[in-house]
């Protein structure tokens, strides 16, 4: 084991942990925060996959730009989940 | 019940996913000779440009690209389209604090400058027009939410994007009339690794990133100005 | 092995949400997971051991010590469109809040066939 695949372990879980908290959050803003966070993971995967152009797409686009549109979308309409 | 059936479907989903995921095991070389190999072995010689990534993009599929675009663009004028309601609304609320406004100014142009700086260097560096335009609209995202009367002129940015979209086709009709397909790579090539390599791709680079950027922009601006 | 399992649940997380949820933002956002499975799933299939990236910096190195660029670029385009589709699928869903007052798909019944 080096400290690449325990890193990438740990990266794993916290993305699994994420998601699932995408799912089970009452709340759509911290929803949509986990989302990103889901984004920026998968960002550092594609870096240690050695593909960084599409590194850098995820991070300008999924973390920012993605995460803008659902939390524009939440201020217009209603933040709990009914 | 519904849950219930969720999960068994997910779950013979997986099953099923792994049993074909087990054929490819991870990190063995079961690249396709034939057409990866060819990418890797000819982009140097025949576009000139070093990045494989971008020259697949932009070259070998740029016709993939123009597609790509035009559902970019197609996207941006549904959603104005549907949320357009006949009043615009401005976004007066209450203004963020003096240093989030600062330090916002402050970082503005550097992040247009690094916008500018991944587009036009796409064919040497990772990047691209793509991810250039995402970060310039970020820089201007910026901007938006910590002035809450900041303004940008929808007349100067459609201009920009049908300027640049005009660009893209332009370009890849000069290739038929000089060469053979659309989007042949007519320029000289150059020496790679220079700034002033690759032919047609860093000028098609530069034009997609002006185009996404200010497609982006707009989306943005038209989504934010209807907030209640 | 790791990013296998790690996307595969990410799929998975995203098909259990789009199925059972009711919230019209939470559907999207399973979608948006889904998504995200899929990119890392493509880039791990094309990852080689011991290989860099897909770009000739410097003049040593040669087409055998690089991974397979096609699904990079592949993940590139499917990038933005991902960002094209859920721009849309979001202003459809304030477009139906505004009309029903509500976010609850089983509850917007003209929308059912």
């Amino acid at each position: 084991m080096d400290y690449m695949s325990i890193i990438v372990i740990i990266l794993a879980v916290l993305l699994i942990l994420a998601a699932f908290f995408v799912i089970r959050s009452k709340d759509l803003v911290a929803a949509v925060v986990a989302s990103a966070v889901v984004s920026l993971i998968s960002s550092i995967y594609f870096y240690i996959l050695q593909a960084p152009d599409v590194a850098l797409t995820e991070a300008a686009i999924g973390v920012a730009l993605t995460t803008i549109f659902f939390m524009i979308t939440i201020r217009k309409t209603r933040r709990d989940e009914e | 019940m519904r849950k219930i059936l969720a999960v068994f479907f997910i779950g013979v989903f997986g099953y099923y996913m792994l049993a074909i995921l087990m054929d490819f095991p991870f990190g063995i070389d079961h690249l396709n000779p034939g057409l990866a190999g060819a990418y890797l072995k000819d982009t140097v010689s025949k576009t000139g440009a070093v990045n494989v990534v971008t020259s697949i993009i932009v070259n070998y599929r740029g016709f993939d690209t123009l597609g790509e675009v035009t559902v970019l663009f197609l996207a941006a004028t549904g959603m104005s389209a549907l949320l357009y309601d006949g009043k615009t609304m401005n976004r007066s609320r209450q203004n963020a604090s003096v240093i989030v406004k600062a330090g916002s100014r402050l970082l503005f142009p550097l992040i247009i400058i690094l916008g500018a700086y991944v587009f036009i260097h796409g064919h040497l560096t990772p990047g691209g027009g793509f991810q250039g335009g995402a970060i310039i609209a970020s820089g201007f995202l910026l901007m938006f939410i910590s002035y809450r009367n900041y303004h940008v002129s929808h007349r100067i940015l459609s201009n920009v994007e049908s300027t640049a979209g005009s660009v893209f086709v332009v370009l890849g009709l000069l290739g038929l009339l000089y060469g053979a397909t659309f989007l042949e790579n007519i320029m000289p090539l150059g020496i790679p690794n220079k700034l002033f390599s690759g032919g047609l791709i860093p000028l098609i680079y530069i034009a997609v990133g002006f185009k996404v950027g200010a497609e982006l922009t707009a989306l943005l601006d038209t989504m934010l100005k209807t907030v209640k | 092995m790791v990013y296998y399992i790690a996307s595969l649940s990410l799929i998975l997380i995203g098909l259990y949400g789009v199925l059972v949820k009711k919230n019209l933002i939470k559907i999207v956002l399973s979608l948006s997971l889904i998504n995200a499975g899929i990119h890392i799933l493509l880039i791990a299939i094309g990852y080689i051991d011991g290989r860099t990236a897909p770009i000739f910096s410097t003049p040593e190195l040669r087409p055998e010590q690089m991974v397979d660029p096609v699904p990079q670029a592949l993940v590139l385009t499917a990038i933005v469109i991902g960002l094209a589709i859920t721009a849309l699928a979001l202003t459809i869903v304030i477009r139906l809040y505004d009309h029903h007052k509500t976010l609850d798909v089983s509850k917007i019944r003209e929308l059912k066939w």
